[in-house]
């Protein structure tokens, strides 16, 4: 079993170094704005006829731009799904979709989260599938990228005012970036059977003799993107193991791929970009590191199977299947948890709530890590060189140095945004926790009593503030509370660490870069490699263990100790 | 370099700690608590758990009260541990600070009325009642009454009191000596002094002010870290807090056990937060410039200490710092026909008279050649008789010596009708040919070669003949190269300051193993040398003691003044050194990276404490209600209470037990980054994760075996 996973895992790691390099060489010139002139122009004229220009912005004028584009994307996303009824492309005659509910999409799908409290294929029209949800689907990814790029330039800039300009950034990674590869992806996804029609759903009599609907739809054009930016928002409800739209080994393989595609090339364009390829090794590096000692971690969890089961001779030796297609069994399953949990992707192939208690805890703690294991497009690399941030502070100091990162001196007003920014999703994460496991409403949507429930709260929030969007299921997430609960925690969890990984930016870019000497700290060989893997371990375990006991290990030490 | 004045303290002794222990518990205050986040989070919680183990008596708490009340005291000591740290730091730091607190007694000042000259009527006045642009007179035996700049006259002064040197010191108007500092006395002459400063603004005071840490301020690395601190506090404040529902939640859940109760919840807050680092940041930051002050270095902030650290760059002056300053004579070579021993005597008889260090250095080198080769100086006996006369004050019979002077620039000596003469090549060489000879061609080469080494050429003549050349040579001071080649090994590049020429320059550079090099420096091309690294992305520090240095010492990210420089030097300075030594910066330099250091040591191993204390609380707080969790009791402590006592009082020793380390700063090493990293991160960061897991479980048996729990 385990074999299976190691060469699965081998198999995927090596496709995907390879491809790290050209996405590098890809994303460079898009975040050091060193595109050929000729589509420039063409940007800018476009961006003209817009009645904008693509003039640089410090990091105030860039942020305002960036919040004003995703409010308004909101807003219009809500009222498609609100007048869905009224509108074309809706062979299913589907009606407005509940406020509350569509308050919480809306949301979810701005922020890069594609949390999915809905069913898509009996709530979702065409129409709102295709110009709604996947049309956010490319503009989250898009400012995930963008604000990546305006830290990249922070670093890379001496003495500037200026972060770049919003409206270009997304312009272009729309444009160069995310349309090309989806069209790309949809037609390989396609090749496997991916379903991409407009048709009404198809019934059929099944063997059995009684009625059953197939539903249709567009499909494959969402999916690519639904991975290729980590938004993870299925087309049907049980996403990536539906059939239509994971049909094989090979789909299952290019979809994993696809989702660490962008956040591992990010990581290299970040070398190209500040002039010193082996920082953006280093990153890429640390990343895999933690990636592959979670996914062993979580395919070993799941291989030993539950004893309880075992013990009644009911698996068969065959480790947990549970919740797990055949298809893709225990390689693929945990293969697929760790990469749409370390990114944060969200589309899932198998039930995580019936994982192990501590095959379930990893992909928790992947996403409590604060998604900066490849973690989304853009975010994941920001979200990694705040911690690097915060490693080199810390362990700066210990060379005799006041602390800096890439020649830029690390000082008090960027340590307020690095303490912002680590601060915000523990806040969400913990505070909505506590909330829900007290008052009647939050207790109301537990499946299951105990130490699994707590763990399912602790896991939907989780999810919400790091924007992984992914579910552990038999939490009921659909009412009121966990709506406005849940949307509440992904807008702050995108968009109050945005806010100030931008203000870091344009400190940063402000500064004055200083070239490093032997008495620099070096930040590209392997001591630094695993310093920062500690301080991303460090910093999660601190604070995550206390409520990680409460839930999966005691649930875990429960079922081992009875055996 | 002069050190009988250097301010070292013990670590603790009785004067000390008497103070230490009553600032202590004064700074139980509010203000001062609120200065401190996180140590004030903790302050907090000891008042919290004090009212509950009240509550607890009067039968109405959540946790027995004995337990209540053991944190509650364990956590109080943990505050005033936090605080002897800071009071015996800034303790030892006034003890510095009152040596130079002698200085500022008040004195007689002799103010002059207009027309403010020597010779007008004065007034004695007190000295605190002077104000700047007054004028006072200075006469031999007063003592200067407060900063100012010489305007008139000139006079030897005694400066001993600040600087530590004993040798008087000259001061006039004018020029680069014309500034004095108050407190020090006037042993000659008389000098017109313009005060520069008002009272309570003048070199001593602000210096005083800065180590007393009256005027501390937080520097901005003090700052940065104080908000990861707060941070992290932040976050296990939410951790704890959070935790109550959790606990309510399991406790229904499993249908036993209790909710975890406050002070269990304030016992673990205190022991997640960052209080090693917390209690004792700010003695390090004190300590640091106390350190600086033993070396006899006083910084006008606390931001010019931690930019030491910094330093990518040194200019060091060639002259006193890389070589010791004079020429010396370091070979004889003989003009073609001439004998070497013929050469030697006659550049020794014309040395004799000669008082520079160049021209004993010619006669010390003249007879260690003679001499060791086993032979004399030909004419041994009349320069012996000479040498005697000399000594006995007489003018030798036969004998004349030829002073140099500027419009000749030649000296020598007269002797029974021998005219011998040394000087520079040119000089020479008009004077043979005066008395009809010349300087033959072979010579004027090897006067090339030598100058070409960074020598100086000394050409020595008898009459009309030519003998040879005399080579004058810079010396580098030993063990300087090593020095620079250390320094190098720390990423800290050294450049050679001079006014030499480019080829002389370049000479002595490479033999000391300077990096770079600035010849024919003049206070222009210094500061654009400077700005030329800053443009680079590189930090500069310098020495400098001119007024035509103080462009640059301001330019500089750091700058040590010497205390004998002018006032402009000083004021454009951030540092003053009170030995004048320039090889100081390199000190300075270390100080500051050992005071980071600490600094990062310190956090990083508080941070590591953590791990080991959730080992021990977790299981301890929440075992009753999931039995299950005494599987992460890794340690096997014996019970829940000992388990919280033990972490807590860990905790409190740890500050105790770190205030050395805090006080004298980590061990220094002039390593690469790297290796710095690589051992600081084992030893504080490997340790820091280890050591508490061995430390709880002592406290524990200990507990266990005194029956306390």
């Amino acid at each position: 079993m385990m074999t299976a996973f190691f060469w699965l895992l081998a198999l995927f790691m090596l496709l995907l170094t390879l491809s790290v390099r050209p996405m590098g060489a890809w994303l460079a010139p898009l975040a050091s704005g060193s595109l050929p002139s000729r589509w420039q122009a063409f940007d800018a004229a476009l961006l003209r006829r817009l009645g904008l220009n693509d003039a640089g912005m410090g990091w105030r004028d860039y942020t305002l731009a960036l919040l004003a584009f995703n409010v308004l994307g909101a807003v219009l996303l809500y009222g498609l799904q609100r007048l869905q009824g009224a509108l074309p492309f809706n062979p299913q005659q589907l009606g407005a979709v509940e406020a509350g509910s569509a308050f919480n999409t809306a949301v979810s799908f701005v922020a890069n989260t594609n949390w999915q409290g809905y069913a898509g294929e009996t709530t979702m029209s065409y129409l709102t599938q295709m110009a709604g949800l996947a049309v956010q689907n490319f503009l989250s990814a898009a400012t995930g990228i963008a604000v990546a790029f305006a830290l990249m330039r922070g670093f890379a800039r001496r003495e500037s005012g200026d972060i770049g300009n919003f409206w270009a950034d997304v312009l272009r990674i729309t444009l160069y970036l995310l349309l090309p590869l989806s069209i790309v992806l949809a037609l390989l996804l396609v090749s496997q059977g991916v379903l991409q029609n407009l048709s009404g759903y198809l019934g059929f009599e099944a063997l059995a003799g009684h009625g059953q609907t197939l539903a249709m739809g567009p499909v494959a054009s969402q999916e690519a993107i639904k991975l290729l930016g980590t938004n993870g928002g299925g087309f049907f409800n049980a996403n990536s193991a539906h059939p239509f739209e994971n049909p094989s080994e090979l789909s299952n393989l290019l979809q994993m791929l696809a989702i660490f595609l962008i956040p591992a090339g990010l990581c290299h364009a970040f070398g190209r970009v500040v002039g010193d390829r082996r920082q953006g090794w280093a990153i890429y590096i640390a990343m895999s590191v933690l990636f592959v000692v979670a996914a062993s971690a979580i395919a070993w969890f799941e291989a030993q199977g539950n004893p309880l089961l075992s013990a009644l001779g009911a698996d068969g030796g065959s480790g947990n299947l549970e919740g797990k297609d055949m298809r893709f069994g225990i390689a693929g399953s945990s293969l697929f948890a760790a990469v749409t949990t370390a990114a944060s992707c969200g589309a899932v192939n198998a039930m995580h709530d019936s994982f192990t208690a501590l095959g379930g805890m990893v992909p928790m703690l992947l996403m409590q890590l604060g998604e900066v294991v490849f973690g989304g497009v853009g975010s994941g690399l920001y979200g990694m060189l705040v911690f690097a941030v915060l490693a080199v502070f810390v362990a700066g100091l210990m060379v005799g140095r006041t602390p800096e990162y890439l020649g830029k001196k690390i000082e008090p007003f960027d340590m307020k945004m690095v303490a912002l920014t680590i601060l915000v999703t523990p806040l969400l994460v913990l505070a909505g926790t506590a909330v829900a496991v007290v008052v009647a409403p939050g207790l109301a949507g537990l499946a299951n009593p105990g130490a699994h429930g707590f763990s399912e709260v602790l896991y939907a929030f989780s999810s919400a503030a790091n924007n992984n969007g992914s579910a552990f299921a038999g939490l009921s997430a659909n009412t009121p509370f966990y709506n406005a609960m849940l949307g509440i925690a992904m807008w702050l969890g995108r968009f109050a660490v945005i806010v100030p990984v931008l203000a870091l930016a344009g400190s940063l870019a402000a500064k004055k870069r200083l070239s490093p000497t032997l008495g620099s700290m070096p930040t590209h060989d392997g001591l630094f490699i695993g310093l920062l893997i500690g301080s991303v371990l460090l910093v999660g375990a601190l604070t995550y263990l206390p409520a990680l006991a409460l839930g999966p290990v005691v649930e875990h030490l429960a079922i081992w100790a009875t055996h | 370099m002069s050190h009988h004045k250097k301010m070292v303290l013990p670590l603790l002794d009785g004067a000390l700690l008497r103070p230490a222990l009553r600032d202590t518990f004064h700074k139980l205050g509010l203000r001062a608590q609120l200065k401190n986040p996180v140590m004030f989070v903790v302050y907090l919680g000891s008042i919290l758990c004090s009212v509950l183990w009240v509550q607890a008596l009067l039968g109405h708490g959540q946790a027995p009260a004995w337990l209540t009340g053991s944190i509650a005291v364990w956590l109080w000591f943990t505050v005033l541990f936090a605080n002897f740290a800071e009071a015996l730091a800034e303790g030892r730091s006034k003890a510095q600070a009152a040596s130079l607190k002698g200085l500022q007694k008040s004195t007689w000042a002799k103010k002059l009325a207009a027309p403010q000259r020597y010779g007008a009527e004065f007034a004695m006045v007190e000295s605190f009642d002077l104000r700047r642009d007054d004028v006072v007179l200075v006469q031999h035996g007063d003592v200067i009454p407060c900063d100012g700049e010489v305007i008139e006259g000139i006079a030897s002064v005694d400066e001993s009191a600040i600087t530590g040197e004993s040798a008087p010191v000259i001061r006039e108007s004018g020029g680069d000596f014309s500034s004095v500092t108050g407190g020090t006395r006037v042993l000659s002459d008389w000098i017109v002094v313009r005060i520069s400063v008002n009272p309570g603004e003048t070199f001593i005071d602000r210096m005083i002010a800065m180590v007393e840490g009256a005027k501390r301020r937080k520097t901005p690395n003090e700052v940065a870290l104080t908000i990861l601190l707060l941070a992290l506090t932040l976050i296990f404040l939410l951790v704890t807090v959070t935790l109550l529902p959790f606990s309510a939640y399991s406790v229904n859940a499993a249908g036993s056990g209790e909710v975890v109760s406050l002070p269990v919840l304030i016992a673990l807050l205190v022991c997640l937060i960052p209080t090693t680092i917390g209690g004792l940041l700010s003695a390090i930051g004190v300590a640091g410039m106390s350190r600086l002050m033993a070396a006899n270095v006083i910084a006008t902030s606390g931001r010019a200490v931690e930019a030491a650290g910094d330093v990518d760059v040194l200019l060091l002056d060639k002259t006193g710092t890389i070589t010791f300053g004079n020429r010396q004579a370091s070979a004889f070579v003989a003009a073609a026909g001439v004998s070497q021993a013929t050469l030697a005597e006659a550049a020794w008889l014309a040395s004799l008279a000669d008082d520079t260090p160049e021209g004993k250095s010619i006669v010390v080198l003249a007879q260690r050649l003679t001499d060791g080769a086993g032979g004399h100086l030909d004419d041994a006996k009349v320069g012996r008789k000479l040498l005697a006369d000399l000594h006995a004050g007489l003018t030798p019979a036969g004998a004349s010596f030829v002073p140099f002077t500027a419009q000749t620039r030649m000296s020598g000596i007269n002797l029974d009708g021998r005219h011998i003469r040394k000087g520079a090549a040119d000089a020479i060489r008009r004077h043979v040919e005066a008395l009809g000879g010349s300087v033959p061609r072979s010579l004027l080469q090897q006067v090339d070669t030598i100058a070409s080494r960074g020598s100086t050429p000394l050409v020595v003549a008898e009459g009309a003949q030519v003998l040879g050349v005399v080579e004058l040579k810079d010396v580098v001071k030993p063990g300087i190269r090593e020095r620079f080649a250390q320094l190098r090994q720390m990423g800290i590049k050294t450049v050679m300051i001079t006014g030499d020429n480019r080829l002389t320059a370049a000479a002595i550079a490479a033999e000391a193993g300077v990096d770079d090099f600035l010849a024919e420096a003049t206070p222009e091309n210094k500061l654009a040398m400077i700005r030329d690294y800053q443009a680079r992305g590189q930090l500069v520090a310098m020495t400098g003691d001119g007024t035509n240095d103080a462009p640059a010492l301001a330019q500089a990210d750091v700058a040590v003044a010497m205390n004998s420089g002018t006032q402009a030097a000083r004021e454009a300075a951030n540092m003053v050194d009170l030995d004048s030594s320039p090889t100081k910066l390199i000190e300075v330099v270390e100080i500051g990276k050992q005071m980071l250091m600490t600094r990062g040591a310190l956090t990083t191993f508080s941070l590591a404490n953590d791990v080991a204390k959730y080992f021990a609380i977790i299981p301890a707080a929440f075992a009753v209600t999931y039995p299950q969790l005494n599987a992460l009791n890794v340690m096997q402590l014996a019970s829940p209470a000992s388990a919280l006592l033990s972490a807590v009082i860990f905790n409190a020793l740890i500050i105790i037990a770190l205030i050395p380390l805090a006080l004298k700063g980590v061990r220094y090493r002039a390593l690469g980054a790297a290796e710095l990293l690589r051992r600081n991160l084992l030893l504080y960061g490997v340790g820091g994760l280890l050591l508490p897991f061995a430390g709880i479980k002592l406290i524990d048996m200990l507990l266990s075996l005194l029956g306390l729990v």
